[in-house]
């Protein structure tokens, strides 16, 4: 067995030998500024095509980038909320390269002194276990302009010409770099869940793949258990969501495995992801691979931090969503899932700890946060931190049922009525009677009026069809208006019935 | 024939005594008599001058006092200015328009300037005669038979040809100082960092500098003084105040120590040339200032670094000229093809060269050999300055080691590159460094006298103290009254 923290990551058999995989993610990250990260212009997704431009983004002869001190800060309250390290000396270089999309040819970005060193993001796997990613590094760099192509199937093979889009062109843009850690596309899914959800929690980030706000390349490779060099890695890009990463990573495990079990080599190169095909393709070889030049870019001064800078922005970070995922799991005992859930959800998390700490009953508090509250908060299109259900009526719907004074048909009904009117649900309860009946004698006129007007039901039920019992309860139910407690409604039914049959 | 100066302009025009439109008419007028023989203007502007000249009266007429009002301005060809051609004298910017204005050109022109211009370069600022320009050929006022000088020939030609009365410039190792030498007027590059280079088209980032070309050392401070200061626009312009260097003007060198350079022997020139300078280093002395002997160890390794960082820098800034964009467009069967096809029609030779070392320099495996020792260099030669300058207040030495030489008489780069010898150090340095005229002489073969230029330099942001300097040695010489522009033959220069 592999000796691995991740029980998702269960050996391939190759040839009779165990082999394991070895995953490290590169995400891009669009950071969510007002503006864009040397030049004035408004940093927006949408936008008609080249409106938000000027001279500095465009590259125009003369121009001259001015950092984004915002965006600096944005990067290193990310890499503190994965305790990296933040260097007190930081500079910009230039990435030498043609491409048309790329305004100076050169791209603004950082080699060999990021803001960020080092770091960890913890997470749970579905499978309750858990596991860590440690970070190389994180840096800043500036995102490309959008080339699209006149052919028929948007590549630029065929096309007879190509249109560019440099409202992108100049938006920062954050590169996580994380170390070879991840063993399994489970845990590679749940790495970039963690980096989503700490993201947006900050505000770093929104974070949609669909936007291209998060853009990720897994480098793979596949080893026998126990062997410490890595073995030859591919690169696999152009991911548009969790799932196609997930199914990418699959499709090229197989692909390696299969090219090992023929004796053959796993070729270093760069694949695409083809979404419809659900296989990956070669892009290009390593050995084409450009040399970018990097050097300092003469434009900028290297940024410096102050340890007071740093300590500012330690401090502005709070409610750190893995903390709470871990508290909610270790100490509230809800599933992986179920704090996921809540924490993923903006606004929940914090509703759940105020519900929480009043109810004192945390997975009564969860069922009905990620159940009722979470439907109506869908079918109305309101959190529940905005609805008129506080957390305080919650909490009373919660002793309610605890002490069986109401069931659970009017604990729904009443979330549903309290969401849209308000009102505190024990006013409610006790002004209109909807208090559970418990009182044999009230039950039993109910059930004899229920089974005098149900002839037929009471007939099937004695010839053996014991499944109308469910409608008959329900009849119980109905003509007490929710309020019957619904198994000692059963219970009467059940002796009124054997009574009927001596 | 002497022109009034920018001082002299401005006061008047303030006064009400004359007017920016009858200035900018002036001008025009000279442009218009001379430009067809010295060739100093790569396209003239006579049009916004004119629109410019209106707005300066109209905001004089208005109450308002402008420092600069109705002073004739030219401005070197690598500055964008709204709706004019900004060529860099290069093919592949030959019809390029800006877009915008450089924050240096917009300061003086805010403050009453009025702008002539655009004027011949090097072709993107790299070279020390002017004869690299794709576009068009500049002589030299003082014989038309030799260069300018350069980069900045075009703005140092205007200036001293009487068809401006200042004019913009940019120095990245020596482009205003040599040239100003060569032409016999004030050239003045500000320290690094001082004056915005946003609109200035770059050559190498951490060099290049806007500054003043003049026929006087008060022009000069006039012109700094308006342009000067920090613009949130450039991330390398200072954020500090600064010091006006106008009413530091002086006129002895009393208290004042001024360094010769050991390293900088004045036998390695010409006898003829060599009199001049120690004349010169004699004439401070007389104005007062004590002569010390300073030491510049690694000064004569500024070259050698120069010719790595500057087009290191250069590759990577017009890698942009590519064709997809603006400018020249070469199609190629492809992306790639027509990238090579654009940029081999567009640049010329000594373009293409730097390009070239400069892709070399900075490529792996010979990052470190090349880039990263020349950085190391360059930090020692700041060193030698500093070393240097705690026992003077500015050194002086030659700004060129010839007068102007003839069209066509270096042929090889690296003969071109010394020309650059003197100015290269404090280029590296980033101090605040300019010419001054000095003396003539008659070279062999010349026929006529031809202007030599002091090197004055001095430590970071002593602009003030510097300028001040100057103007005392100028005044105590008076070799820039001595100045007449002759007559220029009525045979047109080639252009
Ligand atoms: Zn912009």
């Amino acid at each position: 067995m592999s000796a691995t923290l991740d029980a998702a990551a269960a050996p391939i058999a190759i040839g009779g030998v165990a082999y394991e995989v070895v995953m490290g993610i590169e995400c891009h990250v669009e950071l969510k500024t007002e503006t864009k990260m040397f030049c004035g212009c408004r940093n927006v997704f949408g936008a008609e095509p080249n409106t938000n431009v000027c001279p500095v983004c465009l590259g125009m002869p003369g121009a001259l980038p001015v950092p984004n001190r915002l965006a600096i800060e944005l990067l290193v309250k990310a890499g503190l909320a994965f305790g990296s390290e933040i260097p007190a000396y930081s500079k910009f270089d230039r990435k030498n390269y043609f491409y048309p999309d790329m305004p100076k040819d050169y791209q603004i970005s950082q080699f060999d002194m990021p803001l960020t060193q080092g770091g960890v993001v913890p997470f749970w796997l579905p499978d309750g276990t858990h596991g860590s990613c440690r970070l190389t590094r994180i840096h800043l760099e500036e995102d490309t302009g959008k080339s699209s192509h006149a052919s028929r199937d948007g590549r630029i093979a065929g096309s007879t010409h190509s249109l560019v889009d440099f409202n992108r062109a100049g938006v920062p843009l954050m590169e996580c770099v994380s170390e070879p850690d991840i063993r399994s596309a489970p845990a590679a899914v749940a790495y970039l869940e963690a980096l989503k959800r700490t993201f947006v929690a900050l505000g770093v980030s929104d974070v949609k793949m669909e936007e291209g706000s998060l853009r990720c390349d897994v480098n793979l490779s596949l080893r026998p258990v126990g062997q410490e060099e890595y073995g030859t890695k591919t690169e696999i890009k152009n991911m548009n969501s969790f799932n196609s990463v997930r199914r990418a990573i699959e499709s090229e495990m197989a692909r390696q495995a299969e090219i090992l079990e023929n004796g053959g080599r796993i070729v270093q190169e760069t694949r695409g992801w083809d979404e419809a095909a659900g296989t990956t393709h070669s892009m290009r070889s390593k050995e084409q691979a450009h040399d970018y030049r990097y050097f300092p870019d003469p434009d900028l001064t290297p940024i410096e931090f102050a340890p007071l800078d740093v300590t500012r922005l330690r401090e502005s970070l709070v409610g750190l969503p893995q903390a709470r995922i871990d508290r909610f799991v270790s100490d509230d005992k809800l599933s992986i899932a179920q704090a996921h859930q809540i924490v993923d959800t903006p606004g929940l998390a914090d509703y759940y700890d105020a519900a929480t700490a009043l109810t004192e009953k945390p997975q009564a508090t969860a069922n009905f946060v990620l159940g009722d509250l979470s439907r109506l908060a869908n079918e109305t299109g309101v959190p529940a931190g905005e609805s008129r259900l506080g957390v305080e009526s919650l909490a009373e719907i919660v002793a309610l049922v605890e002490a069986k004074t109401i069931n659970s048909k009017t604990a729904k009904d009443l979330i549903a009525r309290v969401w849209s009117d308000g009102g505190s649900p024990r006013e409610i309860v006790a002004a209109e009677g909807l208090g559970q009946v418990s009182d044999s004698g009230a039950i039993d006129t109910l059930v004899a009026a229920v089974l005098a007007a149900n002839e037929k039901s009471v007939a099937d039920y004695r010839a053996g069809k014991t499944k109308v019992m469910g409608f008959l309860v329900g009849q119980v139910m109905k003509q007490s208006r929710g309020t019957a407690n619904p198994t000692l409604a059963e219970e009467r039914l059940r002796a009124a019935l054997g009574d009927g049959a001596e | 024939m002497s022109d009034a100066t920018a001082v002299e302009i401005a006061r008047s025009v303030n006064a009400g005594e004359s007017s920016a439109a009858k200035r900018a008419r002036a001008a025009n007028d000279r442009i218009a008599e001379r430009d067809g023989v010295i060739g100093a203007y790569l396209s003239v502007t006579s049009e916004l001058a004119r629109t410019h000249a209106a707005r300066v009266d109209a905001r004089i007429a208005a109450g308002e006092r402008l420092p600069l009002a109705g002073v004739p301005l030219a401005i070197k060809d690598n500055m964008c200015v709204t709706g004019t051609r900004t060529t860099c004298a290069s093919k592949i910017l030959a019809d390029w328009i800006a877009p915008y204005t450089a924050t240096a050109v917009q300061r003086l022109l805010d403050a009453g300037a009025i702008p002539l211009g655009k004027t011949n370069l090097d072709e993107f600022a790299m070279g020390s005669s002017c004869e690299n320009s794709a576009l068009g050929k500049t002589a030299n006022p003082w014989d038309l038979g030799r260069v300018p000088g350069g980069s900045s020939g075009g703005s140092v030609a205007a200036v001293a040809g009487g068809e401006a009365t200042v004019s913009l410039g940019s120095d990245t190792g020596g482009s205003i100082r040599e040239p100003a030498a060569f032409c016999g007027v004030v050239g003045f590059k500000p320290t690094y960092g001082r004056v915005s280079r946003y609109g200035l088209i770059a050559f190498a980032s951490s060099l290049d500098q806007i500054g003043p070309i003049a026929t006087t050392v008060a022009d000069a401070a006039l012109v700094y003084d308006v342009m000067a200061g920090h613009d949130p626009m450039d991330a390398t312009s200072v954020d500090r105040p600064v010091e006006l260097a106008s009413p530091g003007l002086r006129e002895d060198l009393r208290g004042v120590r001024i360094g010769i350079v050991r390293e900088f022997a004045l036998t390695e020139l010409d006898p003829a040339v060599r009199a001049v300078y120690e004349r010169a280093y004699a004439d401070l002395e007389k104005l007062g200032a004590e002569l010390v002997e300073v030491a510049l160890p690694t000064a004569e390794y500024g070259i050698a670094t120069y010719y790595l960082i500057a087009p290191a820098e250069c590759s990577s800034n017009l890698a942009r000229f590519d064709g997809m964009r603006y400018g020249l467009r070469v199609e190629g069967r492809d992306v790639g093809a027509t990238y090579e096809a654009t940029r081999a029609a567009g640049f010329g030779d000594e373009v293409k060269r730097r390009i070239l070392i400069g892709t070399y320099a900075l490529s792996s495996g010979y990052y470190d050999a090349y880039y990263v020792r020349a950085q190391k260099a360059r930090t020692l030669i700041a060193g030698d300055f500093a070393k240097a300058f705690a026992s003077c207040d500015a050194i002086a030495c030659p700004a060129a080691a010839t007068p102007a030489f003839a069209f066509a008489a270096k042929t090889d780069p690296v003969s071109m590159y010394l020309m650059d010898y003197y100015t290269i150090p404090m280029s590296l340095a980033g101090l605040p460094s300019l010419s001054v005229p000095c003396g003539y002489v008659t070279p062999a073969g010349g026929t006529s006298p031809m202007p030599l230029g002091l090197e004055l330099s001095a430590p970071l942001f002593a602009e003030r103290s510097l300028l001040g300097i100057a103007h005392a040695y100028e005044r105590g010489t008076r070799h820039a009254e001595a100045r007449s522009i002759p007559d220029l033959p009525r045979t047109a220069v080639a252009r």
